[in-house]
């Protein structure tokens, strides 16, 4: 099993190059004087001929991609203009609150995904399943932005049930029960549309379970209906079901950025769309790294609790 | 369920698509739903509107129903339903030239990796996974932060995000096309590769193209709309559905309509589109329309009413079945898979059950114990006796009791039907432990010894192997033994050796034979080969189109079958060493159980067919002491009455 995760661990990093060499040739996408675009038009002109030697420009593009790697492998994702100080420790700061954010959206959209699916399965035809249906279908549909902002409308405004934004109060706050409390809105917001998709799927994977020979042969040998949806039908449909929580991950960190912005979340979302819209574009670049990079683990996480449950997979 | 599923194919062949379509209520609110909106935007130019972009700060952030702005104006003082229509033109332009993009490049990549296959195939495909390993969103940001904020970028990066979605489909299905035979034609005939493949492949994969359309375009346009929340799309003073929720956003807590109008829009274009893909989606992918996705119920429905229940059973029958009646329902169709069978197994004896597939031998012994999934099939009258209890009025907690104890089953294909994520010890201690109170350690040990009794060497060590680990014949074994953990007074044997090599099926037939001895178990093996029945079987009754045509000792039937059809099976014994020798030897197929001739239903098929044989129903006449036939002109009528 060890030999299996290493093995995974080593057939990631490839992988991990690929994205290093898609975001470089983003940046180097970037029309005009790159050393100005990355520093804005306001840059001195010292910093600009500081920048150009830095990138290497008078290099081939293999030979700055390789500059540009070794830097990132030591650390050095460089400096960001707007902010002033090392992007690499910018990134990693957001990225925390960012994690905070989609992994309890993660845990929501795997817990209440599988349910819904499992129940409307259970019940196939039935009204709640005709219920669960309909209200998956407005979670995959609705703007997740939008519904960020009706629930601030909701909760937040009329009701006062919960902070419209951040994710400490300014005063006084800081500790857990402060953190769940700023926590709540955003990551149901955020989990909605995960876990429209993890329901149908998982109700889509039970049904076809429930058909298989194995659910015949356990009902043959007089094992009760609750074993055989739970313990029989429902392990071989999370076998499915895995690789999708998996890819959700990478929904639910993309859709953070949505959420971020509309909470004021300061996650690494939030600072994207700033840094895109200030051109900071080495922060882009980390950010966009650090968080593909992350996306990339929790597959193979993924994988790796897939491989546990599915022997025929060793 | 080998039994049913060729008249459900029959029955899901193909009406008109448009009609399926619209047999889906939702798919057809969905489409009404986009319908109207499309054509609202497209007549924008025509509502004589206010313009869109005309700020009148007098009026600014009126509230919806206000003197001649519907739905109220914005923080400039422009009229939010105008603007509302146009961005609608906006967003809908955007998404619609982002799915074409992404369907354009994404098709020709994947068709071209799918044609080309080896090294151009791996090089595509690891490209589209490379860029399948960003998160979605992140990498239409990445593209947007390059190329600067704007429509036309945020556009571009839509596209390029969705482009793998395509490539993955259309490249599977490509890659199938290209080693079918009309492609090998095509390109016997000359023509060049871009021929064969636009004009061979390409319209074969255009299910796919369309099915991968309607499931991304709502994504595409929210996604538009997403970036031009944040600012990084539509930038002022053009505006698109997302840019106007992203305004509104400002001014939340004291106009709230401004940016909630917009995104119920959004809402309302994006469900639309996602109902009419399920729909188009349930009518062109024939993996998932409608019925082939029910789940089954854990005991198969029983029919209320004529069931006899003053039947006095035999005396000497374990088992005794009268009148079983089992259908199937698809549509409006009703398939009588068994029309009324006579049954009965006595302790220690093996009571066989011969036919083709097709023929409802399955379905007969799987509707004894309620295991013919519901839906679609039904138990639509006769009764079944287990030591004298009524099976068909047990309740479902007595059903659950029975089935693994007094009655169990080995099905055909052992590796299909043990659970392939436990191992086979848990399985068979999950068998003992589902009827009686023993601890797992006893249990355990019970089912070492199970395994002893199946002669598997080294039990201790294989009860931790997973199915797929062992043999065929091993795991069918690992079958016999879990039909045997509970003290069981029948055995349903669904064909058990059919997917067994020659030898090994020797083998398992030759353990089954000795253990129901030695245990004085009640057998009913179901199975299309007299070969095995002269095996192990001491009665026999053959079936045919849902009735028994013929019963008799497995002696006599062998030496002087009586019905026509009865013979044909037994000329189809494979002879050793030519194993394919089987039932394709008789030429014609069974009929199809829904609308069956009021004669004899082999007719079309028999070689002594007269023209009173397709008259009258054909009643089972006794020819001799326990030997039955349905036929008017019996192979051995005369050697039998005289
Ligand atoms: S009844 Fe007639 S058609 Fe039917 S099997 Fe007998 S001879 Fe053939």
């Amino acid at each position: 099993m060890s030999a299996y995760i290493a093995k995974r661990l080593l057939a990631a990093i490839p992988v991990l190059f690929g994205l290093t060499v898609i975001v470089f040739l983003i940046m180097a996408m970037i029309p005009g004087d790159p050393a100005t675009a990355i520093l804005g038009s306001y840059a001195t002109p010292e910093n600009v001929a500081r920048l150009n030697r830095q990138l290497g420009l008078d290099k081939t593009l293999v030979e700055q991609y390789v500059i540009w790697l070794g830097n990132m492998l030591q650390g050095d994702f460089g400096r960001s203009y707007t902010l002033n100080r090392p992007v690499i420790d910018e990134v990693m700061e957001r990225f925390s609150a960012t994690l905070v954010l989609a992994g309890t959206s993660l845990l929501l959209c795997s817990v209440f995904g599988l349910i819904a699916g499992v129940v409307s399965a259970v019940r196939q035809f039935s009204f709640t399943d005709k219920i669960i249906t309909f209200v998956v279908l407005i979670g995959i549909s609705v703007p997740s932005f939008w519904l960020g902002l009706l629930l601030i409308l909701v909760f937040a405004v009329n009701l006062r049930w919960f902070p419209a934004s951040g994710m400490f109060a300014i005063y006084g706050g800081g500790d857990l029960p402060d953190l769940l409390y700023h926590l709540a809105l955003p990551a149901v917001t955020l989990a909605v549309v995960a876990t429209g998709v993890i329901a149908r799927l998982t109700r889509t994977a039970m049904l076809e379970v429930l058909r298989q020979d194995f659910i015949r042969t356990a009902r043959a040998k007089g094992v009760t209906e609750n074993a055989v949806i739970y313990r029989h039908a429902f392990k071989a449909a999370l076998v499915t079901v895995i690789p999708v929580i998996g890819i959700q991950a990478g929904f639910v960190l993309g859709g953070a950025v949505y959420i971020e912005t509309v909470f004021q979340w300061p996650g690494i979302g939030s600072m994207l769309v700033k840094a895109i819209s200030t051109r900071d574009l080495l922060l882009v670049q980390g950010g966009v790294l650090v968080v593909a990079a992350a996306y990339v683990l929790f597959n193979l996480a993924a994988d790796v609790v897939q491989t546990l449950l599915d022997p025929r997979l060793r | 369920m080998t039994d049913a599923s060729a008249p459900a194919r029959r029955a899901a062949a193909r009406p008109d698509t448009l009609r399926l379509l619209l047999n889906n209520t939702l798919a057809t609110a969905g489409l009404a739903i986009f319908a109207l909106i499309v054509l609202i935007a497209l007549a924008a130019p025509l509502l004589s509107l206010p313009d869109p972009d005309a700020t009148a700060p007098v009026d600014r952030l009126l509230r919806p129903l206000a003197d001649g702005h519907l739905l109220g104006t914005d923080a400039l003082g422009r009229d939010i339903l105008s603007r509302l229509i146009w961005g609608t033109r906006v967003s809908l332009l955007v998404g619609i030239s982002a799915t074409l993009i992404a369907a354009f490049f994404g098709s020709l990549i994947g068709l071209v990796a799918g044609y080309a296959g080896g090294r151009v195939d791996t090089l595509l495909m690891r490209g589209i996974d490379m860029v399948m390993a960003f998160p979605y969103i992140l990498l239409a940001l990445a593209i947007v932060a390059a190329l600067g904020p704007g429509l036309l970028n945020a556009l571009y990066a839509i596209a390029v995000v969705n482009i793998p979605f395509f490539a993955r489909n259309i490249r599977g299905i490509a890659l199938g096309l290209s080693r079918r035979e009309f492609v090998d034609a095509a390109r016997l005939s000359g023509k060049s590769n871009a021929q064969i493949l636009f004009l061979e492949v390409l319209p074969n994969v255009l299910p796919v193209i369309i099915i991968t359309m309607s499931t991304t375009i709502g994504w595409m346009i929210l996604e538009t709309a997403g970036l031009s929340f944040l600012g990084l799309g539509a930038q002022p003073p053009q505006a698109d559905l997302g840019s106007m929720l992203g305004e509104g956003r400002k001014i939340l807590f004291t106009a709230p309509h401004v940016s909630i109008i917009p995104g119920l829009m959004i809402f309302a274009l994006v469900m639309s589109i996602n109902l009419l893909g399920d729909g188009v989606r349930d009518v062109l992918d024939p993996r998932l329309k409608s019925g082939a996705l029910t789940r089954p119920v854990a005991r198969t429905a029983v029919a209320k009413g004529n069931m006899p229940d003053d039947v006095a059973p035999r005396r000497d029958a374990i088992l005794d079945v009268r009148d079983l009646k089992t259908e199937f329902r698809f549509g409006g169709e009703v398939f009588k898979a068994v029309g009324g069978v006579d049954l009965h197994v006595g302790r220690g004896e093996c009571l066989g059950i011969v036919g083709e597939s097709g023929s409802g031998k399955s379905v007969s012994a799987m509707s004894i114990m309620g295991l013919v999934p519901t839906p679609p099939g039904r138990i639509a009258g006769g009764i079944a006796l287990l030591d004298g209890e009524n099976l068909f009025t047990a309740t479902d907690e007595r059903i659950r009791q029975l089935r693994g104890s007094a009655v169990s089953h080995v099905f055909q294909d052992p590796l299909s039907t043990l659970h392939p994520l436990f191992t086979v010890g848990a399985q068979l201690i999950e068998a003992i432990q589902a009827h009686r109170p023993l601890t797992k350690a006893q249990a355990r040990a019970k089912a070492a010894d199970l395994l002893k009794l199946v002669r598997i060497p080294n039990p201790a060590e294989r009860l931790k192997s997973y199915p797929h680990e062992l043999s065929g014949g091993m795991r069918q074994r690992i079958c016999i033994a879990m039909a045997l953990a509970n003290d069981t007074k029948v055995i349903i044997a669904d064909e058990p050796t059919t997917a067994l090599d020659v030898t090994v099926q020797a083998q398992v037939l030759a353990l089954l034979d000795a253990l129901r001895r030695e245990k004085n178990t009640g057998v009913l093996f179901i199975t299309h080969d007299f070969g095995v029945v002269s095996a192990i079987c001491d009665r026999v009754a053959v079936m045919y189109a849902g009735k028994f045509v013929e019963t008799g000792t497995t002696e006599d039937v062998l030496k002087a079958p009586a019905h026509p059809y009865t013979a044909k099976l037994i000329d189809c014994v494979p002879v050793l060493g030519q194993p394919e020798r089987r039932l394709d030897a008789i030429e014609g197929r069974p009929p199809v159980v829904n609308n069956l001739p009021d004669g004899c239903a082999f007719a079309p098929r028999c070689p002594r067919a007269k023209d009173d044989c397709s008259e009258a129903p054909i009643p089972l006449t006794e020819l001799g002491e326990n030997r039955t036939v349905r036929c008017l002109h019996p192979l051995s009528a005369e050697a039998a009455n005289g």
